[in-house]
């Protein structure tokens, strides 16, 4: 049961990445390739976030490690916090990444009227 | 005091310009005009540790840099060697160079965006600093993404066509950076770490491992799309032709070169040649891919009409030579590539000044050259000389990076290769004489009247370059000259220290 869990999650993972690379090469509107490219990236940070879920564990802040009733620390009660740190850096990468896409869209759409490539190359020659 | 410098100089030359690029944003917002002499300062800052940098892997062999201290797999530490130390230098190098060529065009251009172009600037040769010296293979993406956001916002800067161009670089390059990141974590998977140096360590235990195999093969695809190899290339002609000179400048010379060398570190010292030569089965194939990128950047650039136009295509030929001379497999072939990576930096720096200049004084097409060499002979002997170098011709530094690929090509007995090699110098024989054959016997006039051009001068009258142009074009290609001389000099020194153990 556990493995089926764990590989839906990798399922998933596939999944939204492929529906966002679809997205980002198959569609026009660059609106909603933009949105591929949001999936895209959610994709990546579901599988980051995948390798670090453990059977069994809980949130990576320990308990009882200090003091007179200290116990000994066993890293597998306690989800790999690493994968985490890792991702908040990738969204903020993709934020700023989001960012200067609307921002590039606004001035195309104020340039050209639109946010359809087709339209947008007709226009253009 | 000279020795704490001497032991901070990896860190130092990148926190120049990551600090210069604060200090230009920031109070460059109250005095405007010092946001320029801030970053000329910084890029200079940056150049010295550089150089420092240099020296100290020449004296000491390679070099680690633990940042505050940490080591190893807790910390993120720099590791400098031969490979890098080579490239490092050339990063503020040329962004100096071009920030010296543009400072007309920016005051010109930008002037209401001053400190933000700076800031942008330096950020973006913070990103390649980083990404040369970084040790740490998720830092390098987070890098890499910076000096994509830099670049992004620096090519759109060109307005028009640009912001469309732009969109779609940024679209391709988030997919190519998150492949990267995707490898990255299928090995973490498998060994639990990102620092280099372990990884390299641990992975020969689990080569034939098909989650390697697949990390391996999605970095390899990532940084293909970023450095626009051939068939992925789609983003590179547009976003560097619609961009304005400044960015280009800045940017065609740096951002793909350095992740060249990118794929020659996860290559050689995060895998290893046994796994990328041995276990993969179909490394033989990339050698073929990069023949056809480079018969087909030729081709391409033979047919386009505007001149900046051209130069991308050559880009995307050399691209093809540097990942080809990295894949045969030999240390003639690598060599090659490295050296190849050096020169070609300051030759499409060299090229895009003079696309700048052309710009400047016609519409920039190749038939704007027509009778150009009376009236401007400055820049067209510089194009010339850069030109020698392009086609391979001895002493310049082309001549000495081809002739090392080619001979890595024979000694691996690919042919195609090597045939790809020799038509792309013929095809660039031929694009530099067509151009100088238009800017010598092409008549100035009759250019003008085709475009229905009112010139107010007579065509004898000097239409040259300011010299605040001409000066850094020729220092360019002094360096591909002194690249030419020297090449025994740096290849013995630094390129054949960087050689894997195990390539032969």
């Amino acid at each position: 049961m556990v493995e089926v869990v764990e590989k839906f999650s990798f399922g998933i993972y596939l999944v939204l990445l492929l529906i966002g690379l679809w997205a980002m090469i198959g569609k026009r509107n660059l609106v909603k390739k933009v949105i591929g490219m949001t999936i895209f990236q959610a994709a990546i940070i579901l599988f980051f976030v995948s390798i670090g879920a453990k059977d069994e564990a809980t949130i990576p802040i320990l308990r009882n490690y200090y003091g007179p009733d200290a116990t000994p620390i066993n890293p597998a009660d306690y989800a790999n916090p690493l994968v985490h740190v890792l991702m908040l850096t990738a969204i903020v990468v993709g934020v700023s990444t989001l960012g200067v896409a609307l921002s590039l869209i606004q001035k195309v759409h104020g340039k050209y009227g639109t946010v359809e490539e087709n339209e947008i190359l007709e226009k253009s020659t | 005091m000279i020795a704490a410098l001497w032991s901070q100089s990896p860190a130092l030359a990148e926190l120049f310009p990551l600090f210069g690029a604060l200090l230009a944003g920031v109070w460059g917002l109250y005095r405007p005009r010092y946001s320029s002499p801030i970053a000329i300062a910084s890029l200079v800052g940056s150049l010295v540790f550089a150089l420092m940098v240099v020296c100290r892997v020449l004296a000491e062999g390679s070099l680690r840099y633990r940042m505050g201290g940490w080591p190893g797999p807790i910390g993120i530490e720099y590791v400098v060697d031969a490979l890098n130390a080579l490239i490092l230098p050339f990063i503020p190098g040329s962004a100096l160079l071009a920030l010296w060529y543009s400072r007309g065009l920016i005051a010109e251009e930008f002037s209401a965006k001053l400190p933000q172009f700076h800031s942008l600037y330096l950020l973006l040769v913070t990103g390649l600093m980083g990404m040369t010296v970084t040790g740490d293979a998720f830092n390098l993406y987070v890098l890499v993404e910076i000096t994509a956001l830099a670049s992004y916002a620096l090519l759109s800067l060109g307005g028009g066509r640009a912001y469309l161009s732009t969109l779609n670089y940024l679209l391709l390059g988030t997919i190519g950076a998150s492949f990267y990141l995707l490898g990255v974590g299928y090995m973490y998977i498998k060994t639990g770490t990102l620092f280099m140096p372990d990884l390299f360590a641990r992975m020969p235990d689990l080569y034939g491992s098909p989650t390697l195999t697949a990390g391996f093969i999605l970095m390899m695809v990532g940084l293909w799309i970023k450095m626009g190899l051939f068939p992925l290339h789609g983003w590179l002609p547009g976003a560097y032709t619609d961009a304005s000179t400044p960015a280009t400048c800045l940017i065609a010379p740096l951002v793909t070169k350095v992740t060249v060398y990118v794929m020659i570190r996860i290559m050689y010292n995060v895998f290893s040649p046994h796994f990328v030569f041995t276990t993969t089965t179909w490394s033989d194939v990339v050698p073929y891919i990069a023949a056809v990128a480079i018969v087909a950047g030729a081709s391409l650039a033979l047919i386009q009409t505007d001149f900046k136009r051209m130069l991308t295509y050559i880009v995307v030929a050399e691209i093809g030579y540097m990942v080809g001379g990295a894949w045969l497999g030999n240390t003639a072939g690598l060599t090659g590539a490295i050296f190849h990576i050096v020169v070609d930096m300051v030759m499409t720096l060299c090229l895009f000044m003079v696309a700048g200049i052309i710009a400047l004084r016609g519409d920039g097409s190749i038939e704007s050259f027509s009778g150009r060499f009376k009236t401007m002979p400055w820049t067209l002997a510089a194009f010339v000389a850069v030109g020698l170098s392009v086609i391979g011709i001895p002493p310049t530094g082309g001549f000495f990076s081809k002739w090392y690929l080619l001979s890595g090509a024979i000694e691996a007995r690919n042919w195609v290769f090597m045939a790809a090699l020799l038509f792309s110098s013929l095809v660039a024989a031929i694009l530099v004489f067509r151009v100088v054959e238009k800017a010598f016997f092409g008549s100035l006039d009759e250019e003008h009247g085709d475009h229905g051009h009112h010139d107010h001068h007579s065509p004898t009258e000097s239409e040259e370059a300011p010299v605040g142009m001409l000066i850094p074009l020729w220092v360019g290609v002094a360096v591909i000259f002194a690249l030419g001389i020297f090449s025994g000099t740096l290849i013995e020194k630094l390129i054949t220290h960087a050689m894997p153990p195990g390539l032969f």
